[in-house]
């Protein structure tokens, strides 16, 4: 073999298929027999040496790349590499992306040393090789440092500062807002949920319960502990206390019944079973909504929700198409109940309690 | 005060780190010119500093103007200790030194450091103001343009061909003066590259007067080069063709470039009074349309000084001027004549073009070379640098001699080279001898009738394939035929050259690229011992190169060879020898004979049967060679040709010369017979491991072709998709018993295994050509070969590709056989004939696309547009003198840099191809920030002349030496359509070949 073997073109040569080897987190090695099994050899007439100088070529190249994708403008603005900008779009959205399994482990996690020591286990345990499981918590973290002290839309501080496309630059969203909130998702009972689920449930939280979400910063400019779109707001989650009302209030829980009951009566194939748990199935959401001025209780949202209303709901075999009547009939009726005054925060808690819960509810 | 220069610091971005504690940096920079030094403000704590500064003036010489580079220094403020340096940028100036070129140099330049590499960029903008100087003894030669191309450049005419330009500079190396013991590495190499600025400068205004004294205003095909001559000093040396160039003014004018790319066909010879609207930057001719002839031959010389044994191959026969042949007698004698006092006032009549003005070539009578081993020892005096000078001049002589026995006049395609080893240093000139058309030459006012009648009786198809020697009194024995193109001219069998082949030539399938790789070991030795033993092992390389050519020439089917370069190489215990050419096949030179493999033993049963196998695979190769390249030359047998053949020849033995006395080396027989094949003996395992090493060189794989000339014969429809790169591969052999065998092998594996890797590297642009590949080889060390290699692959139209060259072929010969006269219209007639129904393709409209670089990516499969706000400018780099699809529009200067990088801190830099990979990465970076600056977005004729490339792995570090050239220019590309003037002769325009294609 070669004691020095480099290849540099004026305009740098990227090879797709090891750059994802790469990215998997492939020893130089293993890439070329992966390489050798995809069949190259017989395709191109090349030998193994020559994979093998290619291969040690491509990934001294990512090496080199790797510093200024941690800065995706640098990538843009840099002399060193002359790269076409679609590939070098390509660079930075493959670099960014993430396995399905690997980001279910962290999410909502606190995106520190403690978990970073996890990678190990999280590594045997999906299947994704240590150095790529590093290089996307190294990623979540990035994005998370640099997003964390900004305010305004934090899909739009993503987008401008790592130039991802559309669809990522959400996904990072969720996972910087569940990793800033805590979420819990680990527990087991979450685990039928997919990371989809919970960026969907991300997104509606961010547009609704954030601060940014009412459309006014706070006008006090020394209170900037809130950033926009990253905390809930906390006034809110105060006043959630308001509808505590709705099952504390015999009469108003009996008349929410009531009206729910009527406008379904023959709608719901299980109008009975729904009757039933009409009051714990109230009991449940109104607590949840009143619980979240604790922290631990905000943490423990889709535990809850899942607990007080998803459980319930399945063991009795409600098709989604019910759940969606009831969730309807059961948010629309509060306007009806003439003695409860907090119409719009209930709208504003329910209008997105509602959304989870029907992506939430599945197998 | 003939110039002011005006320098103004706009912005930094990037910068690296430089308080650990801020995570911040005081920047400010410093601007140098001369000994002027101007600073900026402190911009406090920031990575992207915003100066904004006011203008610097420096009001300077013009002569200081071209010799001194402008430097600046970014630098990190510190209150209370010395302030680092963050690196800096050095900026040529040249280009804003004649009017023509770049007026403003303005733009975002990579900040280097040594040590560091790349830290951050600078964004600066470069004015001057050249007040007009009356004063008539001057020393600077501001105005006279410089191209590294070796063409007549694109967009320019050749008025007059003045001739050869030559200089050189000595001065102690930095690296080896005293002080260097206590200086930092970082102070040291920065020593080093502003003193071969200097002295760059310095060389480049010498020739400028040397020109302006001839009374020209441009020097083509610029070479300069280094030699690190170590203790004994530092020389930069150059060479190049004086020329007066006239701008052609109006872009429309041009006739398009048609894809076809190639060399510059501009004038018509014919014309009297060339249209200057036919100096295309066109492309012209396309390959297969013509049928030409050359003529083959070679001359074999070398000189070694430290013996004084001439061992030159070449007997030297006075040359008379003898009638050549029939016909052309008269007229070649005159047209001799001409030449000949054009040129002889001429010390050395030697081109360093490789591609010409149409008619300017006249015959090519085969390669000349020249080698000299020399002791170096220190350069006491640097002002006088008599010895280089003497020891140049001795090679040119021997040169000058060499084309004089093959009757000609002059050299082409001529380069010089070094290689140094401690303190020998083997010197090498080579070039190809050739008759020139003597208008090209002087001035206009000598013009005459005589010369008129000249060309129109120039045979200039076939001509430069014609023998320009004397047929009774040849230098070398040569096995001479009928042109098989005009059938009344003498032509060689096979031919070399080191030029370009001529556009209008005509070739039968395509070429490719043809190396002869060789190993020869050598005891280690000091000083005249040394030298001698190399001088004693020269001849045997040159002989074994040029065998090894012949025989892999002739296991290709073809006849031809151009681009010829044998670069030998000298380390402590070994010889290299590398000969890269591109190999074709003329239609105007005979077929060659096979390879014919002759047994010693003949009595031995087995040993037979393996001799007819062998043969067998030789055949077996020939043959599937000639259908891989296409070559399938029309049948004429010679009754009907009538060509005189002489006697039959007695086929040529080819004797294995290792073992040989230097004596009777000069006895060779160097000529191969015709239709006898080749004979090759087989006596020793030498020649049967040759014999192997024959067949294992394996052909690229389909969908790629090579080549080391400008274009690659045979193909003319390139896309425009170019990538130009730099592969670097070190082997450490093992020292254990090194044979010459191993030793060979290792070298050829080497050399295999990098254009394999090369090719599947690239597979993505097939079909593909690599084009202009260059090799150079060099031994860093005792157990280290290092190879280099620069090209370009293009792509081409694979179904315009696949037309067959026969009707063009058999169109001309038919042509060529009739009436002589009509001679005088041929480039006319053949271009109709190939397109008998649009003789002149309609004018269309010409698309321009912007200058603007961005999107302009090298990937076919371009995707959604993507970041939209990428703000860097593609530079295409190409070592072509052209941009496929795409045309020249303005030349803005010369780039010469010269960088330096080291490390102490090898591994945690990814070892040595880490270091090795970014700093190339680095040079690129910063050629293309500097043509960027200038306004440009390409760089053509780019060279790296120079990868020294030092390490020593136990102490962690590494050093690496850099040295590249090439011409800034201005491109802008065309789309399908092209504009023809239907008034204009097109010497030929792809689209309308294509369309003639069509249409029969």
């Amino acid at each position: 073999t070669s004691e020095l073997d480099i290849f540099v073109g004026n305009t740098t040569l990227i090879d797709e298929d090891v750059y994802r080897l790469w990215l998997d987190g492939y020893s130089v090695t293993d890439a070329v027999a992966l390489r050798v099994r995809s069949g190259i050899l017989e395709q191109t007439g090349a030998t193994a040496a020559v994979l093998q100088s290619d291969t040690m070529d491509h990934y001294r190249t990512f090496h080199m790349l790797e510093r200024l994708l941690h800065a995706p403008p640098k990538l843009l603005h840099q002399l060193i590499f002359q790269i076409p900008p679609s590939r070098q779009a390509l660079l930075i959205e493959r670099y960014y992306a993430f396995d399905e399994a690997f980001v279910r482990e962290v999410l909502g996690k606190k995106l520190s040393k403690g978990t970073k020591k996890d990678l190990d286990d999280i590594s045997t345990k999906t299947g994704i090789t240590l150095k790529s499981c590093r290089r996307q918590f190294d990623n979540f973290k990035r994005v998370f440092k640099v997003v964390e002290e900004m305010r305004g839309s934090l899909v739009d501080n993503i987008q401008q500062h790592f130039l991802l496309s559309d669809r990522l630059a959400r996904d990072y969203a969720a996972i910087v807002f569940f990793a800033n909130n805590r979420f819990e998702t680990g527990k087991k009972k979450l685990q039928y949920l997919s990371f989809g689920d919970f960026a969907f449930c991300a997104e509606l939280m961010i547009q609704n319960w954030t601060l940014g979400a009412v459309g006014e910063a706070p006008t006090d400019p020394d209170s900037q502990m809130d950033d926009m779109d990253m905390d809930l707001d906390k006034e809110f989650l105060q006043d959630l206390k308001e509808l505590k009302v709705l099952v504390a209030d015999k009469d108003l829980l009996d008349l929410h019944k009531s009206l729910v009951c009527t406008a379904l009566r023959g709608k719901l194939g299980v109008f009975s079973e729904m009757e039933a748990n009409f009051k714990n199935l109230s009991r449940g959401l109104v607590n949840v909504a009143a619980k979240l001025t604790h922290n631990k209780d905000v943490r423990d949202l889709f535990v809850d929700l899942v607990e007080k209303f998803v459980e319930p709901c399945r063991s009795d075999h409600w098709p989604l198409s019910d759940v969606r009547f009831f969730l309807n009939q059961y948010s629309a009726s509060v306007h009806s109940l003439d003695g409860f005054r907090h119409q719009a925060l209930w709208d504003r808690y329910m209008g997105t309690l509602r959304g989870c819960l029907l992506r939430l509810y599945h197998d | 005060m003939p110039g002011k220069l005006k320098v103004k610091i706009v912005a930094g971005r990037h910068l690296p780190v430089m308080d650990r504690a801020s995570d911040l940096t005081d920047a400010f920079v410093e601007v140098k010119f001369g000994n002027t030094t101007f600073k900026t403000d402190v911009y406090l704590k920031s990575l992207n500093p915003q100066w904004n500064s006011e203008w610097f003036k420096f009001e300077v010489d013009d002569e200081d103007l071209q010799d001194e580079p402008l430097q600046i220094t970014v630098l990190d403020h510190d209150t209370y200790s010395a302030n680092d340096a963050i690196g800096k940028v050095y900026i040529d100036i040249d280009p804003l030194l004649y009017s023509e070129a770049a007026t403003v140099i303005s733009g975002w330049f990579p900040i280097y450091d040594t040590i560091h590499g790349i830290r951050g960029e600078i964004n600066v903008v470069v004015k001057v103001d050249l007040f007009n100087d009356l004063n008539r003894f001057r020393q600077s030669s501001c105005g006279v343009k410089f191209f590294c191309t070796t063409s007549i450049p694109k967009c320019y005419r050749a008025v007059i061909i003045h001739g050869f330009v030559e200089e050189l500079v000595v001065n102690e190396d930095p690296e080896y003066q005293w002080i260097d013991r206590i200086r930092t590495p970082r102070a040291s190499n920065e020593a080093r590259q502003r003193l071969i600025s200097l002295m760059s400068g310095e060389l480049q205004r010498k020739i400028g007067l040397k020109v302006l004294e001839m009374r020209g205003n441009a020097v083509v095909g610029y070479l300069q080069c280094f030699d690190l001559e170590g203790e004994s000093g530092l020389v930069v040396r150059a060479i190049g063709t004086a020329c007066t160039l006239d701008k052609l003014s109006s872009p429309a004018a041009f006739l398009p470039a048609c894809n076809s790319p190639s060399k510059e066909m501009k004038e018509i010879p014919f014309n009297e009074d060339p249209n200057p609207n036919t100096h295309s930057s066109g492309p012209s001719t396309p390959l297969k349309n013509q049928t030409y002839s050359f003529s083959p031959s070679k001359s074999y010389s070398r000189q070694s000084s430290s013996s004084d044994t001439d061992l030159s191959l070449t007997p030297k026969t006075g040359m008379g001027s003898g009638s050549a042949g029939k016909e052309g007698g008269p007229f070649k004698a005159l047209l001799r004549q001409q030449t000949q006092s054009a040129l002889e006032q001429r010390e050395f009549p030697f081109f360093t073009l490789t591609a010409f003005p149409p008619g300017f070539l006249v015959h090519v009578g085969g390669v000349v070379s020249a080698r000299s081993v020399k002791l170096l020892d220190r350069i006491h005096n640097p002002d006088e640098p008599e010895t280089r000078d003497a020891w140049w001049a001795e090679i040119r002589q021997e040169i000058k001699s060499h084309a004089k026995a093959l009757g000609c006049h002059a050299v082409v395609g001529y380069s010089e080279s070094t290689s140094i080893c401690e303190e020998v240093c083997i010197l090498s000139a080579s070039g190809t001898a050739a008759v020139l058309n003597p208008r090209f030459l002087q001035d206009g006012t000598v013009e005459g009738c005589l010369e008129q009648r000249l060309e129109e009786n120039l045979p200039t198809r076939c001509g430069f394939c014609h023998i320009p020697y004397d047929e009774l009194n040849m230098p070398f024995p040569a096995h001479l035929t009928y042109c098989y193109n005009c059938r009344k001219q003498k032509v060689p069998d096979v031919l070399f050259t080191t030029i370009d082949l001529p556009t209008d030539a005509t070739v039968i399938g395509k070429g490719c690229l043809i190396q002869a790789r060789l190993c020869r070991l050598k005891k280690k030795a000091q000083a005249e011992a040394n030298a001698t033993a190399i001088s004693n092992l020269l001849p045997f390389m040159e002989y074994e190169v040029h065998t090894q050519l012949m025989n892999k020439l002739k296991l290709k089917g073809m006849n031809a060879l151009f681009g010829l370069r044998i670069q030998i190489t000298v380390g402590e215990n070994m010889l290299m020898g590398l000969a890269s050419a591109t190999g074709v096949y003329l239609a105007a030179l005979p077929t060659p004979g096979g390879i014919q493999i002759a047994g010693k033993t003949p009595n031995d049963g087995s040993y037979e049967q393996h001799i007819s196998h062998m043969q067998k695979k030789i055949n077996d190769t020939i043959a599937k060679n000639k259908e891989l390249y296409e070559i399938n030359p029309p049948e004429i047998s010679e009754e009907i040709i009538g060509s005189p053949i002489p006697e039959p020849r007695q086929r040529s033995r080819l004797l294995r010369s290792q073992s040989e006395s230097s004596d009777e080396v000069t006895e060779l027989d160097l000529s191969h017979g015709k239709k006898d094949a080749f004979v090759l003996e087989i006596d020793d395992t030498d020649a049967m491991e040759d014999v192997h090493s024959l067949l294992t060189d394996v052909p690229p794989p389909s969908g790629f072709y090579s080549c080391n000339t400008e274009i690659m014969p045979g193909i003319n429809n390139w896309t425009s998709e170019i990538q130009m790169f730099t592969s670097v591969r070190v082997i450490r052999l093992s020292s254990l018993n090194l044979t010459n065998q191993a030793l060979n092998k290792n070298f050829n594996d080497l050399c295999e295994n990098l254009l394999k890797s090369l090719y599947f590297k690239l597979r993505s642009m097939i079909p593909c050509c690599l084009c202009h590949v260059n090799f150079t080889v060099s031994l860093p060390e005792d157990e280290l070969i290092q190879v280099t290699v620069t090209a370009v692959a293009i792509t081409f139209d694979k179904n315009q590709a696949l037309q067959t060259t026969k009707t063009p072929v058999e169109k001309s010969l038919q042509r060529a056989s009739t009436d002589n006269e009509e001679l005088l219209q041929f480039p006319l007639e053949l271009c109709s004939d190939s397109l008998p129904s649009h003789p002149f393709p309609p004018a269309k409209a010409m698309t321009v696309e912007k200058a603007s670089p961005v999107g302009d990516g090298n990937f076919r499969n371009r995707s959604a547009p993507p970041c939209a706000n990428s703000t860097v400018g593609v530079v295409k780099m190409t070592p072509l003198s052209f941009i496929p699809g795409a045309k020249i529009t303005k030349y803005l200067g010369i780039i010469n840099m010269f960088f330096i990088r080291e490390t102490t801190s090898l591994r945690e830099e990814g070892g040595v191809s880490g270091f090795l990979h970014a700093f190339i990465a680095e040079v690129f970076a910063m050629v293309r920030a500097h043509v960027a600056a200038l306004g440009g977005n390409a760089v053509v004729s780019y060279i790296m002349k120079q990868c020294v490339f030092m390490e020593n792995p136990n102490k962690n570090q590494a050093q690496c030496l850099i040295n590249v050239s090439g011409d800034a220019v201005v491109f802008v590309r065309e789309s399908d359509l092209e504009v023809v003037s239907s008034q204009q002769p097109t010497t030929n325009c792809q689209s309308s070949c294509t369309e003639g294609e069509v249409t029969t």
